[in-house]
């Protein structure tokens, strides 16, 4: 049984490494915590991030935590994007107001971000092709499957565990 | 010829990608390792080859994808198969409703609770527990600022203890996930007669 971790990410924004019940049923499943920060890692400074930076993912990861109002996750991916010194091109797509400015790549990058992160039952396969045609290769467009994909789960457990905490 | 399905079924479809798969005789041994590919094992879906375009993400999510589902203690793994119906169903994730409705099923030797879910959505007539788990699990999926307190209260009011919460919270949050692969990179498809 592996160590419970306070300063992974969900227990950290969730305020839940303090004593108590949260903190003990946290502790029973301390293995799945911790493959939960792997995974953020994996997703957010893989070791080869391919045609997504890692300031790209940072500066998506900020966006996709804005469209679900959560502002301290935000900050969190801010303070990444920061250390992964991006430029402003880059740095305005944490702004969910921002949609490209006429980059077509971006701007693929940010509709189909804005669309899986918030109304995953409304895409078809034209975002997909759509993606393609902005000349993301296939490969890329996994990866960016898997980071929006990871954010929504990441963000949902550190909604769950506030819930819990609220109410324990 | 195939035809893409929109309708919930408990019959498993199979699954079309929109991207390309990895193939198999061109994968790196990383990428060999993240499939747990072996001379006694070289069957792969496509699911998985697609996912391997991104093999440090894969080599990370399949653990944490079954430590959530199988690992001892806490809510069950019937529970845990509706928590993922729920976020399937809001997600519109055919596959994975298909797949997880149909686990659900045979861990429970239960057909009607799955028939109601694709039926009535949200309405369903479930009993308690079942339904405040249904529920928390939607309404997570739908946006997190959707599950309240009260919902909450629902569970505790319907015997879940805080170590099922926290598993129910962790079954439908990586629903969250993996809905988000399996109804954007592929479609479930049916062959036509």
């Amino acid at each position: 049984m592996s160590e419970l971790s306070p300063n992974d990410i969900v227990i950290a924004q969730a305020n839940a490494a303090q004593s108590g019940p949260v903190r003990d049923a946290l502790t029973g499943r301390a293995d799945i915590m911790a493959m939960t920060q792997a995974t953020h890692d994996a997703a957010l400074k893989p070791g080869d991030p391919g045609g997504l930076s890692h300031g790209e993912r940072a500066a998506l990861a900020a966006r996709v935590a804005r469209l679900n109002a959560d502002n301290k996750l935000a900050a969190h991916y801010m303070a990444l994007l920061e250390e992964t010194g991006a430029g402003d091109d880059i740095s305005a797509m944490a702004d969910p107001a921002h949609k490209g400015n006429g980059n077509t790549r971006q701007a693929a990058l940010l509709t189909y971000t804005d669309l899986v992160s918030t109304h995953p039952r409304d895409t078809t396969p034209e975002d997909i092709e759509a993606l393609k045609s902005a000349g993301v290769s296939d490969a890329d467009i996994v990866r960016l499957s898997e980071l929006n994909a990871f954010l929504a789960y990441q963000i949902r457990v550190i909604a769950g565990l506030k819930l819990m905490k609220a109410t324990a | 010829m195939n035809t893409i399905l929109h309708e919930f079924t408990t019959k498993i479809p199979g699954w079309r990608p929109r991207v390309q798969p990895i193939k198999l005789d061109e994968a790196t041994p990383e990428q060999l390792d993240a499939l747990k590919v072996t001379p006694s094992n070289t069957k792969v879906s496509d699911y998985v080859l697609v996912l391997a375009n991104d093999v440090e993400t894969l080599k990370v999510r399949t653990p944490l994808f079954n430590a959530i589902m199988y690992n001892r203690g806490g809510m069950g793994r019937a529970e845990r198969e509706l928590s993922a119906v729920g976020a399937s169903v809001v997600n519109r994730c055919v596959y994975c409703a298909a797949v997880h409705a149909s686990r659900y099923n045979q861990l429970t030797k239960d057909e009607e609770a799955m028939q109601r879910i694709f039926a009535d959505g949200e309405d369903a007539a479930l009993d308690e527990r079942q339904k405040a788990i249904f529920l928390f699990a939607a309404k997570l999926s739908k946006a997190p600022s959707e599950a309240t307190e009260e919902d909450m209260q629902a569970l505790r009011a319907a015997g879940l203890k805080d170590d099922e919460i926290l598993d129910l919270i962790l079954s439908a949050s990586l629903f969250g996930w993996a809905n988000r692969l399996m109804h954007t990179l592929g479609d479930p498809v049916v062959e036509e007669q």
